[in-house]
């Protein structure tokens, strides 16, 4: 089972719930932390990592020497990737999006594939839990690539949790998509709200069950539980604003270890979620 | 002209409720908000949109089955696995790149353009804002976020604005790059947690990377004050200004219900009086002085 926790707004809480879900579970169980931008379940489980490997895409290296500069690698970058200026070729690395048209159409083959490092991945374990998590190195911007990778570690005896990254563009959806069932994370302000809304429509449009997990109960108003109730959303757990949460949270330690009544709702939150992602929203 | 754009890494810390706090202090701004697939500065902002404009994002494939063979090369060349084995396209994987329109034998494709979603040009209480909605489940976010911006300098200057105040998007990734190319200084909002720390070293790294000047604010410093004094000191070291701390104060989501900034709320509370002297701090900071002009002449 593949149950990927996400979020829209950032902050609401998604690796608390993800990294707490996975320490609860008695299942053999995989987190695989997709916030690849900003990973941080790893400073919760602190993973003994065991193996990393470089994510790379392909870009174009040309050889100036048989290129005939007729610019058909120029036309079909829809990226501004490849550019012929005067009697040579640029390329921009930054841009490519390595969909391998120039390669393909290059009729002098003086397109040659090279390696451009995206990030790493990272895996290990603790204590019987397997971890994976990518990193996007500085300056990169190409993210789904490295998500993509990240996620071949999914093994279908086994239950993945997917640490997604904020938001509802493209890295949203590569570490949402295919999933069996979305836990959505949100807080009861117009903030959180607004962007629930917008997580909705995004996982509504993959098609994948869904349920809201509301964190820091408490601290804004009702809109959200209201929300839920005429989108007959399920709620499946609540977390209730409190200092002492807060805490444990920012020293980067568990609550279901720290608090031990939340492992028996993580527990429940499990039991519920497996449900959803049978029988669908 | 500056622009000041703020930036988390982290998501959740408080860029926007921040923004808008700066936003009823600083004179003659424009307010721009880069991020656009979680856009929030509106809900504070309540902007009236003089403008809307069609964000056209890329072109998706589109198969025309009475025209397809079924060969089978767009699917062997596609490298985003977006040609589905009934020879439909997959458009969550498209990336539109075009090379299977391109390359089709019998020019069975399609490639239509998109609207991936709108940008407007607004008034607000504080002075105009351009701001996004990208539409569900797209992507070419960076692209959104680079016509916002430039908008943004435009108007900034046909209206004699002094100062851009951008919200940025939380990460370091397309979006973030977008927002902060040419920016005058950044200011890096953190929470004293491990991974509020962690998140704020990548994107102080973005920085040093990309050579624009970058600040710190701490916000809710109190709920670990050691955590606090841990970020102080990495900042320190790293010659990374601390423009101030923020206390947890429960009247930021108030005033947010209201649909209100924080000095809008409570002007005279300590909180607004610590924001208030953050901000001239800000706004007198070394890292503030270089400018934007450039761009124009």
């Amino acid at each position: 089972m593949i149950i990927s926790v996400a979020s829209g707004k950032g902050g609401t809480g998604k690796t608390t719930v993800a990294t707490n879900l996975a320490y609860s579970l008695k299942e053999k169980v995989q987190l695989l932390d997709c916030d690849v931008e900003a990973p941080n379940s790893h400073l919760f489980l602190n993973p003994e990592i065991e193996k990393k490997h470089l994510v790379n895409a392909s870009v174009p290296k040309v050889d100036q020497a048989k290129c005939s500069l007729c610019k058909k690698c120029m036309d079909i970058c829809r990226y501004g990737a490849i550019a012929v200026l005067g009697k040579t070729v640029m390329t921009f690395e930054n841009l490519c999006h390595s969909c391998g048209g120039c390669f393909q159409v290059c009729p002098e083959n003086a397109i040659v594939e090279k390696n451009r490092t995206l990030g790493t991945v990272e895996s290990g374990h603790v204590n019987g839990i397997s971890f994976i998590h990518g990193r996007l190195n500085i300056g990169q911007v190409m993210v789904p690539p490295i998500i993509r990778e990240v996620r071949t570690f999914e093994k279908k005896n086994m239950v993945n949790i997917i640490d997604a990254p904020p938001g509802t563009s493209c890295p949203v959806i590569a570490s949402v998509n295919h999933a069996d069932v979305v836990l959505l994370v949100t807080e009861p302000t117009p903030f959180g709200l607004h962007d629930l809304k917008l997580a909705v429509k995004t996982v509504q449009a993959l098609n994948v069950p869904h349920g809201l997990v509301i964190n820091r109960v408490g601290i804004g108003d009702s809109a959200v539980e209201a929300f839920a109730k005429e989108h007959h959303l399920p709620v499946l757990m609540k977390i209730p604003f409190d200092k002492q949460i807060a805490l444990v949270y920012s020293k980067g330690l568990l609550i279901a270890k720290e608090l031990p009544e939340y492992k028996e709702k993580f527990i429940q939150l499990y039991k519920k979620t497996k449900e959803l992602a049978t029988k669908g929203n | 002209m500056k622009e000041l754009v703020i930036l988390s890494g982290k998501g959740g810390t408080g860029k926007t409720s921040l923004t808008a706090a700066f936003a009823s202090i600083a004179k003659n701004i424009l307010l721009c908000d880069t991020d656009v697939d979680a856009a929030d500065l509106h809900l504070l902002m309540n902007p009236e949109i003089n403008k809307t404009h069609d964000f056209i994002g890329g072109n998706e494939a589109v198969i025309d089955p009475d025209k397809c063979t079924q060969c089978g090369l767009c699917m062997e060349l596609c490298r985003f696995n977006a040609v589905k084995d009934t020879f439909e396209i997959d458009l969550f994987n498209c990336e539109g790149c075009g090379v299977c329109y391109d390359l089709c034998p019998e020019k069975a494709i399609a490639f239509p353009r998109t609207v991936c979603g709108q940008w407007f040009i607004s008034d607000t209480r504080f002075g105009p804002m351009v701001h996004a909605r990208l539409g569900i489940a797209q992507e070419n976010s960076g692209k959104l976020v680079s016509q916002v911006r430039q908008a943004a300098q435009k108007m900034a200057k046909t209206k004699n604005r002094d100062l851009i105040i951008t919200d940025g998007p939380p990460g370091i990734g397309c979006p973030v790059i977008a927002s902060i190319g040419q920016a005058t200084a950044l200011l890096l909002i953190c929470e004293p947690t491990v991974s509020g720390l962690h998140d704020l070293k990548r994107v102080i790294e973005l920085a040093r990377h990309f050579k624009i000047p970058a600040m710190t604010c701490i916000n809710k410093y109190d709920l670990n004050p050691k955590q606090t004094g841990t970020i102080k000191a990495f900042c320190e070291k790293t010659k990374i200004p601390v423009m101030g701390e923020i206390p947890f104060d429960p009247a930021f989501t108030k005033a947010l219900v209201q649909g209100k900034t924080i000095l809008e709320y409570d002007k005279e509370s300590t909180t607004s009086r610590i924001v208030k002297e953050i901000w001239d701090k800000i706004y007198a900071s070394s890292e503030m002085k270089s400018s934007l002009n450039h761009l124009f002449n």
